[in-house]
């Protein structure tokens, strides 16, 4: 409703909020009145506790170790680091995660090359080295720990919507 | 997928078999799509969601979703560049428990503040809201009604927001969270300077010689500007980073001079280096008899707390006079920093002598370029303006201001701290463009610019944050609008303050969020709100840099802007129900108009139509309320800085920038105010010319060290410091719903130093329990990660919605800016 408001009423120019209001009370409380019954259970983030309270906190979990590469989100996403990276220097004296990742190791390492973005300056121009701009890896690059999350995010990644699209398509010049 | 290499690779010849020969195979193994219409995303720029350092950001969208993010490469902030929490912008918006209906307690279909969130309709929402307000004007009249609003507020709902309260309702009880932020440092600016805002701006990073950070761990909390930061010191290598703080953080990887000191030492250290400067005769007369005066400040100022609390009542000068000062010379000056040598210095702060000295030399050498960046250590201090006003001395006793390079750099923690709260005029006190309800002349000036009666903005400044919790508590502040933030997490001294001021049965408390956040939980009425690329906006970055953006996508069905919110309950109000009878006599053909025509159908905020939309745009509010409302807000607003060294170029020409840096002269931006050949509003021949004061001279202000509200004893042996981290945005209630981002940061641990855990027969790993004298959190102790705290020091952030460190935190304020101090009360730690 909302959704196709803006672009509906641009055609149409514009809506009286009277007829929007009718909209929201028509269709999306239906949908949603199951959501919350006590006024505790939408404390998503804290496992529905009431404020004055807390719950034991859980053990600390391990970093996820398994050197496993994950899926990025997009293509521009920097990929997060599938291995720990604990007493891993990086300061004014040494850049350790070069020490496996940087272009003349990678033959002995088998570690992914950094992206060539990174050998580029401010301005774009390619440096021999990697860019002293990207000096810290882990200002982009995170490890995960063994955990699950707490909400479900329900991003969708553009294959999925591609596929869809396509499938759509399909479907439309089979009938 | 848990297959190796060749195992992959096996498997998808299959695949490309079976589709030659025309088999059907499983989706995963299906081709490439190469069709443009299908492939092809709608990228946009937007300024990022999160931290003051402005970064731009490209938006990629497909079917009405956003799919992809990455740093904008044609921003001069950023130049392609984003940090871990903007790389997964694309994700804030989806997580599942977005919010897509009003929600308010209720009791057998009627409001109960006791009551079970139900889910009712916008109609429903703003009527008990109407109620409520209704009932509080009529009960307490002007001062009961407050909004505690934001610096990630846009510049067009800020500006509503603030002509709705100070003009509509007539309360000053409206006040960004940028209290917490920077309100020291906008107290240092006004006191020093007289007008708001660095001189400097990023530039600065690549032209100086050597950088001191104070109090700033910009490698966790301004990521994009520490990689400037880093390129410059690992490109050009004479360059040196000083970095000072109270626990070893991530900053302290790049530093050629780390220095911890204890608490509340920094006012000392600072002293230290302009005596040291006096003393090796390094002070640039020239400048400082051109261009500066010398103020002895008001000392014992006490600590910002409820008048009855025995730190009040001890102090002498808490009151109104704590701002005065008093002139003096400047050998009067070099005797009272005399005081402050490198031996005494070093005693009290634990720095070393030598390290001390050494950083000193950096601002006293001249032909040293400097830049020095704060951030939370300086302004969340009891004495924040002082610190402020104090490092100032040093960049003016050296002249080592205004030119690239030499820049005392205060940077803001929100993506509009700048431009919202602070240039806007959210605060209690202030007005658009550095003006103050005090000034009879301001209030005139805003009266005019609204077109309203003479007398209509109240001339008493309002709650300040850390007062409008004392006020709900008491029962005073009534009707309370929370928007973008999530202050009871965030706010001090929760215990005792913030959760019984929403609680107090006396008060309704209205929270508009997209995420059921902790303030949503102890509110009575959530509003779903729309986010960031969901509404068209502008924000303002810690250079001064004003970006806007369009409306990119759709917000959920259901969820409305902050805007959309503020505009349109504004119809809910006669000007009979909000003014009185005295003043609807100075403006009688207002009589039977709403506050939504008075306010925003006033000519100027209406005037751009539609039609200046392009047709291929969303704007929700805009083909809603019928006109072009962020524009007219902007140029409303904007009018009030043009012509007064604050000037704004036109809304449109933001559209095609990527930002602009006020003020914006000829069409030009500026980069540093106040030096002659950079800033056109310097007179000319001055050299340079500080004209925030009336005479263009800056001041150094003599300022003692003083100690902290609270500190370690036998029984509370710890010093309590809280902070942010790189992964979570603030309370983490966008960035906890990333499951990178979680599972990067999950949880808040408290960091310790392994000598005082094992002092308390401690390991990493246990559970213990962090007690004040207000309350107590449970968290587990880290002794190995990325902070590093001395011996009587722990440090715990504060991000995490499920161990509320805010319950442990003092709610002690610097008297002169209202700023809480988050970095320093008193606490132990036991195991459970």
């Amino acid at each position: 409703m909302t959704k196709s408001l803006s672009t509906r009423t641009a055609a149409k120019k514009s809506l009286s909020m009277k007829s929007v209001f009718a909209l929201f009370s028509a269709g999306i409380l239906m949908s949603t009145l199951a959501m919350f019954t006590n006024a505790e259970e939408i404390a998503t983030l804290r496992d529905n506790t009431p404020l004055e309270e807390q719950k034991a906190p859980k053990v600390m979990p391990t970093v996820a170790n398994d050197d496993i590469k994950k899926k990025r989100n997009y293509p521009m996403q920097p990929p997060v680091i599938p291995h720990k990276v604990r007493n891993y220097q990086v300061d004014l004296k040494v850049n350790k995660c070069m020490s496996c990742h940087s272009r003349n190791r990678t033959d002995e390492s088998q570690a992914p090359m950094v992206s060539v973005t990174h050998y580029m300056n401010r301005d774009g121009n390619f440096l021999a080295e990697i860019s002293p701009r990207r000096y810290f890896c882990n200002q982009c690059h995170v490890p995960q720990l063994e955990t699950k999350e707490l909400v479900e995010n329900t991003f969708q990644d553009m294959d999925s919507i591609m596929k869809e699209k396509q499938k759509a398509q399909k479907a439309q010049a089979e009938h | 997928m848990k297959m190796n290499r060749r195992e992959f690779i096996k498997a998808n010849a299959v695949a490309a078999a079976a589709t030659v020969a025309g088999v059907a195979v499983p989706a995963a193994a299906s081709n490439l799509i190469t069709s443009s219409e299908l492939t092809k995303l709608k990228w946009d720029k937007a300024p990022c969601r999160f931290c003051g350092t402005g970064c731009s950001v490209n938006v990629g969208t497909m079917d009405g979703k956003v799919v992809a993010t990455h740093g904008d490469i044609n921003s001069p902030v950023n130049k392609g560049l984003n940090c871990i929490k903007g790389y997964f912008l694309s994700k804030i918006m989806y997580g599942k428990d977005r919010l897509t209906t009003p929600l308010l307690r209720m009791t057998d279909g009627k409001f109960d503040k006791n009551g079970d969130f139900t889910p009712i309709s916008w109609e429903q929402a703003f009527d008990i809201m109407e109620e409520k307000a209704k009932a509080t004007l009529k009960d307490k009249g002007p001062t009961g009604v407050g909004m505690f609003g934001s610096g990630q507020w846009t510049v067009q709902e800020g500006y509503a927001a603030v002509k709705l309260m100070k003009a509509g309702f007539r309360s000053n009880n409206i006040d960004p969270n940028a209290r917490h932020c920077m309100a020291s440092a906008v107290g240092g600016f006004m006191r020093t300077f007289g007008i708001d805002e660095p001189m400097g701006c990023y530039d600065d990073l690549e032209a100086a010689d050597a950088f001191v950070l104070w109090g700033s761990n910009m490698a966790e909390m301004h990521p994009i500007l520490w990689t400037r930061l880093t390129d410059r010191r690992l490109s050009a290598p004479h360059v040196k980073v000083a970095v000072l703080s109270t626990f070893e953080h991530r900053s302290f990887d790049l530093a050629d001079n780390g220095m911890i000191f204890t608490p509340q030492t920094d006012l000392a250290i600072l002293n230290f280096i302009a005596h040291y400067i006096i003393k090796t005769d390094r002070v640039n007369k020239d400048f400082v008899n051109k261009h500066t005066n010398f103020r002895l400040g008001e000392t014992d100022i006490g600590y910002g707390l409820r008048p009855e609390h025995p730190l009040e009542k001890k102090a002498k000068n808490n009151g109104k006079t704590a701002g005065d000062s008093t002139p003096i010379d400047f050998e009067e000056y070099a005797k009272f920093v005399s005081t402050y040598t490198a031996e005494y210095v070093s005693e009290l702060s634990s720095v070393p002598v030598d390290k001390l000295n050494a950083l000193a030399e950096l601002y006293a050498d001249p032909k040293i370029k400097v830049t020095s960046f704060w951030t939370m250590g300086f302004n969340q201090h009891t004495r924040g303006v002082w610190a402020n006003n104090l490092v100032y001395n040093i960049h003016l006793l050296t002249g080592k201001i205004s030119t690239p390079g030499n820049s005392p750099f205060s940077l803001t923690g929100q993506p509009s701290a700048c431009g919202t709260a602070r240039e806007v005029g959210t605060f209690s006190h202030r007005l658009p463009a550095d003006m103050v309800v005090t000034n009879p002349k301001h209030r005139a000036l805003a009266e005019k610019t609204w077109k309203l009666p003479e007398g209509t903005i109240p001339a008493k400044p309002g709650y300040h944050a850390a007062l409008q919790n004392r006020k709900l508590k008491d029962g005073e502040l009534n009707f309370y609008w929370v928007q973008c933030n999530n202050n009871m997490q965030a706010a001090a001294n929760m215990n005792e303050e913030g959760l019984p001021g929403y609680r107090n049965p006396k008060n309704f408390i209205v929270v508009s969020d997209p995420y059921p956040t902790v303030t949503a939980q102890a509110a009575d009425l959530i509003l779903p709100t729309a986010m960031w690329v969901e509404k068209e906006g502008v924000y303002g970055n810690a250079e001064r840099r004003t970006q806007s953006w369009y409306q990119q996508v759709n917000a959920p069905e259901g969820a409305m802007s902050d805007l959309w919110q503020l505009v349109e309950f504004s119809k809910r109000f006669n000007m009979e129900d909000v003014w009185t009878e005295e003043l609807l006599a100075k403006k009688p053909e207002y009589r039977g108009k709403t506050m939504f025509n008075v306010l925003y159908e006033n000519g100027n905020v209406n005037e751009f139509p539609l039609s200046e939309i392009p047709d291929d745009r969303l704007n929700q509010e805009s083909r809603d309320f019928g006109f072009y409302i962020q524009k007219g807000l902007f140029e409303e607003y904007a009018s009030f800085g043009r012509g007064h060294a604050h000037d704004l170029a036109p809304y449109d020409r933001y559209h095609q920038e990527r930002g602009l840096r006020w003020p914006v002269v000829n069409g030009k931006e500026t980069l540093w105010r106040f030096k002659e050949g950079s800033d056109p509003y310097v007179k000319p021949g001055s050299g340079w010319d500080f004209y925030g004061k009336p005479d263009g001279r800056a001041v150094i202000f003599a300022l003692p060290y003083e100690p902290a509200a609270e500190f370690p004893d036998a029984e509370y042996d710890l010093w309590l410091s809280t902070g942010r981290v790189l992964e979570h945005w603030h309370s983490g209630s966008m960035t906890q719903r990333v499951p990178e981002l979680y599972k990067a940061m999950p949880d808040a641990v408290v960091y310790m130093n392994p000598d005082d855990a094992r002092k308390r027969n401690l390991r990493r790993g246990d559970l213990v329990k962090l007690i004040s004298r207000r309350g107590e959190v449970q968290t587990r102790v880290e002794t190995r990660g990325r902070n590093k705290p001395p011996r009587g020091l722990v440090f715990m952030p504060w991000f995490d919605a499920s161990r509320l460190v805010n319950k442990v935190t003092l709610d002690a304020t610097d008297p002169l800016s209202k700023q809480t101090d988050f970095k320093k009360c008193a606490i132990k730690i036991e195991k459970v």
